[in-house]
């Protein structure tokens, strides 16, 4: 951290880091409306409620702060794309749909989407939790990895789309297939986990074997593995306050782990 | 398996000269030497000889000569030599041919076929011994103009960065060079006032010191980034391509990636380090455009953003996209541009020579009307002081030079440093090699070379009557061509010589 990323995360004294500022971001240009939440980050405010957001790309991505000091947003209405790329601590909630690149590259932090969210949701992503009510479109958790005690999460309730986890190299991703408010998959998914080479996705209902990559393998959960399915399944139920559903998710033969065959796939491609 | 190969390469030892010091044996990373203790004399496995010299080098009586191995197949323009013995060697591994530097093939090489003018007569040349001569280039967006306001000039303020000297060292990650190399351009760049690129490996802590003259990379692979990463360096590029292998990811094998490399690059050690052809965000100039902006909004504003792609057939068409996507500075890659490892019939096919890319991206973003919303950055194929100038009189703000820096730390262009072996320290992880790059050497070979290159910059400006490399950026003026058809010319925007 430089001097001037120390300063941003330990703020002089102004704004009570308790109090939740509202932000009325309608017409608001995106470059103006993260300038004026970093502005008050630096004045010590932490609590953000973002009203009228329609579309501003961003949101999150450059906001510096400890870990104990943890800045906290709430989005009402449609982020642009690209929220949380980059992050590096905050936490987002989102009180309707999120846009494309979700999360990309993120480092550590939390989102929380009580709707859908669109294509290439936690791209690259290295740390962190994601969690998801509805719905994800295409290739999401493509190349996410993990390093040290960073192990990046994503839960999505609802279905994924095609070149889900591809070239995945790390961290877990949790797919509930729950059908959301009450519609079943538009389509079937193809193309899961083409390239994985290290991490687990867990899938909760049946995944034919035409629809995975060749370098994956589908096996039942070990009972540790079960241990971190049952603990992301009940923050997933406790973040959209879905209590009651929780039994019914968790039942244990109904899900499957896939995992990487190998950690280097293309080891034998070359001639030396 | 029995091979059907024959030696690249003949070990000419002269008995006679021999010591039997055994110091082409320690030397050679390739086990091409052993010891025959009874008979004392040394036993040599040519079939592993890839001629990088080392043991000749080091040789203390000049016993070794390396030299290619005279073995002939039938004469025939079609099927060479290479084609056979690369074909043999498909046939018993069934894989991709892997290679390493920049493409060998002998492509016509424009900047041998472009001439420089000089003053005579009717305007002085300069002396640039006696008189001031300015190299320093700034790098990022230009303003469209210039107003004044209360007596006060007046333009907005875009993130750039200032060079020294119009030539920066390019992309080499740590993982694909030794960590003495990285470290020896870093403090280079830095003792002369230009900047090294870190490419897709990374960044040590320990190294950040040198922040002010480090470009960082966002590649498809998202290895070693974060916040910090991009606020402690200068400028940030993001690698669409390179010119060695468009179109087409890396792959940094599983046993390369050791302790402090997996530290670097935020991967578990000992796995695939692999970054996928395209970037999955990136599907279009729109989506590059989210991409630039969202790095400029990771870095406040306060950074130029760059992006490398490789020089391809519609390049001018994608350079006016990304400038228009709010890139501060594009970076083109021409097809001989090197690589630590790439399939060789990418590294030899696919692209275009970086000279008729650049003009024909210069000229482009000219009759836009755009090109100074970006700088233009060249790399690929620049071997010394003439090509520089050229390619900035054809329109370059800098170049990027990657094979020339690891010449000067020793590499002699064998084409292996995808074997992880290199004898001479550089492409290699392995310790009891990597210590053969010292970098205190390394740091004054490379700022030699700079220092070097600076002064015959000079002189080229000197003898045509200039004083400031501003003043030849697109003069193509100063050049004229010889022995180029009348479409090379037209694309390169020059005369000929004596026109």
């Amino acid at each position: 951290m430089n001097t001037a990323q120390a300063k941003k995360a330990n703020p002089r004294k102004g704004l009570s880091p308790r109090q939740w500022i509202k932000i009325d971001a309608s017409g608001m240009y995106y470059k103006d409306l993260n300038r004026q939440i970093r502005g008050l980050a630096e004045q010590g405010a932490r609590k953000f409620d973002l009203q009228n957001v329609y579309g501003q790309r961003y949101i999150g991505t450059n906001l510096w702060a400890t870990e104990r000091d943890k800045i906290r947003i709430r989005v009402h209405g449609t982020p642009g794309s690209d929220m949380g790329a980059f992050m590096d601590g905050p936490e987002i909630e989102v009180y309707g749909n999120a846009q494309d690149a979700t999360g990309n590259t993120m480092n550590c932090g939390k989102i929380v989407i009580h709707g859908s969210a669109g294509d290439v949701l936690g791209y690259g992503m290295r740390g962190g939790e994601i969690y998801i009510r509805g719905n994800v479109g295409y290739r999401v958790g493509i190349h996410m990895k993990e390093y040290d005690d960073k192990i990046p999460t994503i839960v999505v309730g609802g279905t994924v789309q095609d070149f889900f986890g591809e070239y995945m190299a790390g961290g877990r991703i949790i797919v509930l297939n729950k059908f959301f408010e009450g519609n079943p998959p538009v389509r079937q998914s193809y193309f899961i986990g083409t390239g994985m080479h290290g991490g687990n996705i867990y899938f909760r209902g049946d995944v034919n074997i035409e629809q995975i990559g060749a370098e994956v393998n589908v096996i039942e959960p070990t009972d540790a593995e079960w241990k971190i399915i049952e603990r992301y399944v009940h923050n997933y139920c406790k973040a959209f306050d879905l209590g009651e559903r929780k039994v019914k998710l968790l039942k244990r033969e109904k899900f499957w782990r896939l995992y990487p065959k190998s950690t280097r796939p293309y080891g034998m491609l070359y001639a030396y | 398996m029995l091979t059907a190969q024959l030696p690249e390469f003949n070990v000419d030892r002269d008995e006679d000269r021999c010591i039997q010091c055994r110091v082409c044996e320690r030397q050679c990373s390739f086990d091409v030497y052993g010891y025959d203790v009874q008979n004392n004399v040394m036993i040599h496995k040519e079939e592993n000889c890839v001629a990088c010299q080392r043991c000749a080098v080091l040789c203390p009586t000049n016993a070794l000569v390396i030299k290619e191995n005279a073995y002939t197949y039938k004469q025939n323009a079609n099927w060479t030599r290479e084609a056979i013995s690369d074909l043999k060697k498909q046939s018993e591994t069934g894989g991709v041919l892997l290679t390493g530097m920049g493409c060998d093939k002998p492509h016509k090489i424009y900047w041998d076929h472009i001439l420089i003018n000089a003053s005579q007569v009717t305007n002085p040349s300069i002396d640039p011994l006696r008189e001031p001569m300015e190299l320093r280039t700034h790098l990022g967006r230009k303003p469209d103009s210039l107003e004044v306001k209360d007596g006060k000039l007046s333009f907005p303020d875009y993130p750039k960065v200032e060079l020294s000297t119009p030539i920066m060292f390019g992309a080499m990650s740590y993982g694909a060079i030794s960590y003495n190399s990285f470290k020896s351009l870093a403090q280079a760049a830095h003792e002369y006032g230009t900047l090294f690129n870190t490419g897709e490996g990374g960044w040590p802590k320990e190294l950040r010191k040198y922040g002010s003259n480090t470009i960082v990379q966002c590649a498809s692979g998202r290895f070693g980034i974060d916040l910090e990463y991009f606020n402690d360096a200068a400028m940030v590029e993001i690698k669409i391509g390179q010119g060695a292998k468009p179109g087409i990811g890396g792959h940094l094998p599983g046993e390369k990636v050791s302790e402090h490399i997996s530290l670097t690059r935020m991967i578990p050690e000992g796995s695939d380090a692999i970054s996928p052809a395209p970037h999955h965000d990136i599907y279009s100039i729109e989506d590059l455009q989210m991409l630039i902006h969202a790095l400029k909004e990771a870095t406040d504003y306060q950074k130029p953003i760059s992006v490398k792609i490789s020089a391809v057939h519609n390049s001018p068409a994608i350079a006016s996209g990304m400038v228009r996507a709010g890139a501060d500075i594009i970076v083109v890659d021409g097809l001989r541009g090197g690589t630590g490892a790439a399939p060789k019939i990418l590294r030899d096919n696919v692209g275009i020579p970086i000279e008729l890319a650049l003009a024909a991206i210069d000229t482009r973003l000219r009759d836009e009307g755009i090109r100074n919303w970006a700088s233009l950055v060249v790399s690929g194929g620049i071997r010394n002081a003439g090509d520089i100038f050229k390619a900035i009189a054809l329109g370059a703000d800098a170049v990027y030079v990657g094979t020339p820096a690891l010449i000067a730390l020793g590499c002699t262009v064998c084409q292996k440093c995808y074997t992880g072996k290199c004898a001479w320290g550089i492409t290699t992880q392995d310790p009891y090699l990597t210590k053969r790059v010292n970098t205190e050497i390394g740091t004054q070979a490379l700022v030699n070379l700079l220092r070097a290159w600076s002064l015959e910059l000079k002189e080229l400006l000197g003898c045509g009557g200039i004083n400031s490399i501003e003043s030849v950026r697109g003069n193509r003026l100063q050049l004229r061509g010889i022995g180029l058809e009348s479409w090379e010319m037209e694309t390169l925007g020059i005369r000929g010589a004596g026109q």
